[in-house]
């Protein structure tokens, strides 16, 4: 069970990485989207996605935004496939 | 499932086949063209309704007919921009994924802008205030609150006012970053450069100050 202060002190961390953001590189959001389709499908591939699009993880895990795109185009495809 | 090299040879070659058909019906002329062009504008506005059936909780005051509008709205303006954008298509993903990626986008910002209509952004104070609750809790150790005053002292010292301005606002108050733009006069684009500037800025200042900072942010 999470106590009260466990609680807290997640939300503490949560909102202090969610501040400082990832360190490693990035791309920018319109390499993104640029990129975003070969990524999924590598993904979905069980393929080697984050070697072939480096820096796509790491802006994922900064921009909420082209997080919900990923997320969007990714359970799209798979609908589709199956 | 591991799927037979033969038969994911031959996946592959359908998938190919049918990119090379679509590019080639909608760089042609004619009859042909503009039948792709229907068929195209079909397969963007089912991509559209895919993502706003995703996200109608956010807009519950919405009704059928008005989430269709924006359906058919987002397949517009998809195609309009894919087609704009169809000699830059390399061909690293089936055209159709290629495809969905412009409806998905303009639906989702056309969902998140009107989830937002009419309402005011919330001030940087209470972004500042969430801040303020988080370091002075008696339950902090020392370290924790030594940090989060350092990360508020920070933002306010070393961060331009725009950096400081989108920071708060997507990470602090959960503004989403396309309708913070649509406010600003900006591009999705643009405010996260000014996030991810401001946030290496933030790091460096801490990392000056003697605070150690993981991968993830966590000290």
């Amino acid at each position: 069970m999470t106590t009260p202060n466990g609680q807290d002190r997640g939300r503490d961390a949560d909102l202090v990485r969610r501040l400082l953001g990832p360190e490693a590189p990035e791309l920018s959001c319109e390499e993104c989207f640029d990129r975003l389709d070969e990524y999924v499908e590598l993904s979905l591939a069980g393929g080697s996605a984050d070697e072939r699009v480096p820096g796509m993880r790491v802006h994922l895990e900064g921009c909420p935004a082209c997080a919900e795109d990923y997320e969007s185009l990714r359970d799209l495809v798979e609908t589709e496939e199956n | 499932m591991t799927i037979p090299s033969e038969t994911a040879t031959e996946t592959s070659d359908a998938r190919t086949a049918e990119t090379n058909l679509w590019m080639r019906r909608l760089t042609g002329e004619g009859p042909e063209r503009e039948a792709a062009v229907g068929e195209l504008h079909a397969l963007l506005l089912r991509a559209a309704r895919f993502e706003i059936e995703r996200r109608r909780v956010s807009l519950p005051h919405l009704r059928g007919g008005d989430l269709d509008d924006l359906a058919h709205q987002s397949a517009h303006d998809a195609l309009v921009a894919l087609l704009g954008k169809l000699d830059q298509f390399r061909g690293e993903s089936r055209f159709t994924t290629w495809a969905y990626k412009f409806a998905l986008l303009e639906a989702g910002v056309k969902m998140r802008r009107r989830a937002w209509q009419g309402r005011e952004l919330p001030l940087e104070e209470q972004g500042w205030a969430l801040l303020a609750d988080t370091g002075s809790r008696p339950d902090r150790s020392a370290e924790e609150a030594e940090l989060v005053a350092a990360v508020r002292e920070e933002i306010d010292r070393s961060l331009s006012a725009r950096q400081r301005e989108v920071l708060i606002a997507v990470t602090l108050n959960d503004v989403p970053i396309d309708v913070l733009a649509e406010r600003l006069g900006a591009t999705r684009g643009a405010l996260y450069k000014s996030l991810h500037d401001g946030r290496r800025k933030l790091r460096a200042a801490l990392a000056e100050r003697g605070f150690q900072i993981g991968q993830k942010g966590e000290a």
